[in-house]
């Protein structure tokens, strides 16, 4: 006799009071497979936890993008935000769908001439560029956003000793009604520090003002915020034109769009609450319009979205090691997913399902990743069907912050996995292994035996 | 172990208890579970019930059963003797 599919007992008090801030949502409808390749295939070939990609998610969001753009304002140009993600994997699909590199580091800058893109596709922002990292930006012709007057005087001094013109834009602070203000990267619009920096720029001979460039903060969820900003430097740059009869080629409105992530302590989730890509484009591309810009002589506008472009891309597959009772009647179930491998479970209330079909019944459970340690929290509260020992879940929208800030910390960093858009896996990145740590160590030679 | 011999329970898996005016819903197998002790049977009984009639391994019933029977102990739907 067949005998019948096996489910734990559960016994679940009604509560009289409301519903939880869930509500009715069930947010366990099973994720048995990403882009045609089965969950539990990608698990048994790769190991779990794993972290996977969907090319073809990432090549339509950029489409949808542009397309949001394109069809509202005459030039724009797209630049990845390597701190984002990049595995140069995902890197070179967003430069096969035309986009720039947009680099805050030496490192990342380097990365980015290792994937190929040449040095004038390169924008190169944030407070932390070295002489050395000045000195091959000016060379090799890259876009370089200045964050602060040394910076400035650092690029003169380069650019004169190596006679190369500098190309450069001012990164622009400023209120567009969002708070808190991020008033500590560039300078700022408001008392006067930008239009400061820009006549600074224009009366040295060694420097090109190319563009102005803001990035007023991230998981915007405000489309009018943009709009503010966009007015804003087109302000500066109309008055740069009149001033000194000078024209910035570009407007580069920076990142920031909210992907379909809930913000913790969020009531309602994101994907019901986050503004539209569509919405954004409308907002920065009328302020530019209606500003004082001559119909034929609109700048380039730039744009630097990470988030929003690869966050619903990813995805982390795990399994449970174990269900526990807490002491208070709680259940409790472990995951070998832990906070080391998913840095944005303290932004974000990730969506997780399970990788396989359930009966209709959940239960509230804490989420617990593997580390021994009490931060390791991947949900404090979720309604989930009755998972056991071995069963897979799937993490969403984890493409984006994850695979750049996840840490080596108690246990190795997993493979990445990035499914082609004929439903082909690849490895993009090998798990970690011991040896690639001993690599980089170093013991003094008294360190190096012991007897216990 | 005594459960609380009020308590009734439909076959659709709801569950009242007269005594504090608590409700429950519980699962198929739970039905089954609260009617076998409803009969007195041990868990050992009960255990050996499941794994006749259900596709798992008894490590995992047996963690399973006792954890639903901490549970109802917990929601004083089954008297403690233990403890008493
Ligand atoms: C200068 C700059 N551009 C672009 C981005 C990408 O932002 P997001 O991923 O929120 O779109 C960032 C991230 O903070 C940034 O600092």
């Amino acid at each position: 006799m067949d005998k019948f599919r096996y489910e734990r007992p559960l016994i679940k008090k009604l509560e009289s009071s409301m519903p939880n801030k869930f509500g009715m949502r069930t947010e366990y409808a099973p994720k048995t497979h990403i882009d045609g390749v089965a969950v539990a295939d990608l698990i048994s070939k790769y190991g779990s936890p794993v972290f996977v990609l969907s090319e073809k998610t990432i090549r339509s969001n950029v489409r949808k993008a542009r397309k949001a753009f394109e069809t509202r304002y005459p030039k724009v140009q797209f630049a990845w935000s390597y701190k984002t993600n990049y595995m140069d994997a995902v890197c070179r699909t967003f430069h096969q769908e035309g986009s720039w590199a947009e680099v805050v580091s030496g490192f990342e800058y380097d990365k980015a001439i290792h994937n190929g893109v040449e040095g004038s596709k390169i924008i190169f922002n944030g407070p932390d560029k070295s002489d050395d990292d000045l000195h091959k930006a000016i060379s090799n012709n890259s876009i370089i956003h200045i964050d602060h007057f040394d910076e400035f005087y650092a690029i003169k001094e380069i650019a004169t000793n190596l006679n190369i013109t500098a190309k450069v834009a001012i990164r622009v602070n400023m209120d567009t009604g969002i708070y808190p203000m991020w008033d500590r990267f560039g300078f700022n619009f408001e008392n006067g520090q930008a239009w400061d920096a820009l006549n600074k720029i224009m009366r040295s001979d060694v420097m090109e003002l190319v563009g102005l460039h803001t990035h007023i903060g991230t998981f915007m969820l405000s489309p009018n915020a943009y709009s503010v900003a966009a007015y804003k430097l087109a302000e500066l740059a109309i008055g740069v034109r009149e001033k000194y009869n000078h024209e910035v080629n570009y407007i580069d409105m920076g990142g920031g769009f909210a992907s379909n992530n809930t913000l913790k302590g969020g009531y309602l989730p994101g994907v019901d609450i986050s503004p539209s890509i569509n919405e954004f484009a409308e907002a920065i591309t009328s302020a530019l319009i209606n500003s004082n810009f001559r119909p034929d002589k609109l700048p380039l506008l730039i744009l630097e979205t990470g988030r929003a472009l690869v966050d619903d891309a990813g995805f982390l597959l795990g399994s449970v090691l174990s269900n526990k009772r807490l002491s208070d009647g709680r259940r409790s179930t472990i995951l070998d997913i832990g906070v080391n491998i998913l840095f944005t479970s303290f932004w974000y209330d990730h969506k997780i399902t399970p990788a396989q079909p359930f009966t209709q019944y959940t239960e509230e459970t804490v989420l617990y990743g593997p580390l021994c340690m009490n931060i390791d929290v991947i949900r404090e509260q979720i309604s989930l069907p009755l998972l056991n020992k071995g069963d897979h879940v799937v993490i969403h929208n984890v493409g984006a912050y994850n695979m750049t800030q996840w840490m080596q910390f108690i246990t190795l960093r997993p493979k990445i996995v990035m499914i082609d858009i004929d439903g082909k896996p690849h490895v993009i990145r090998e798990g970690e292994s011991l040896q690639n740590l001993l690599d980089v160590e170093k013991v003094p030679e008294h360190l190096e035996k012991f007897e216990l | 172990m005594n459960i609380n011999k009020n308590i009734a329970v439909s076959d659709s898996g709801f569950v009242f208890n007269p005594t504090t005016g608590e409700s429950y819903t519980v699962n198929p197998i739970g039905v089954e579970i609260i009617e076998m002790l409803k009969q007195e049977k041990s868990i050992n009984e009960i255990n050996q019930v499941l794994i006749g009639r259900y596709n798992a391994d008894i490590v995992t019933i047996d963690k399973d059963v006792s954890d639903f029977i901490n549970l109802l102990k917990l929601y004083s739907l089954i008297e403690n003797q233990n403890a008493a």
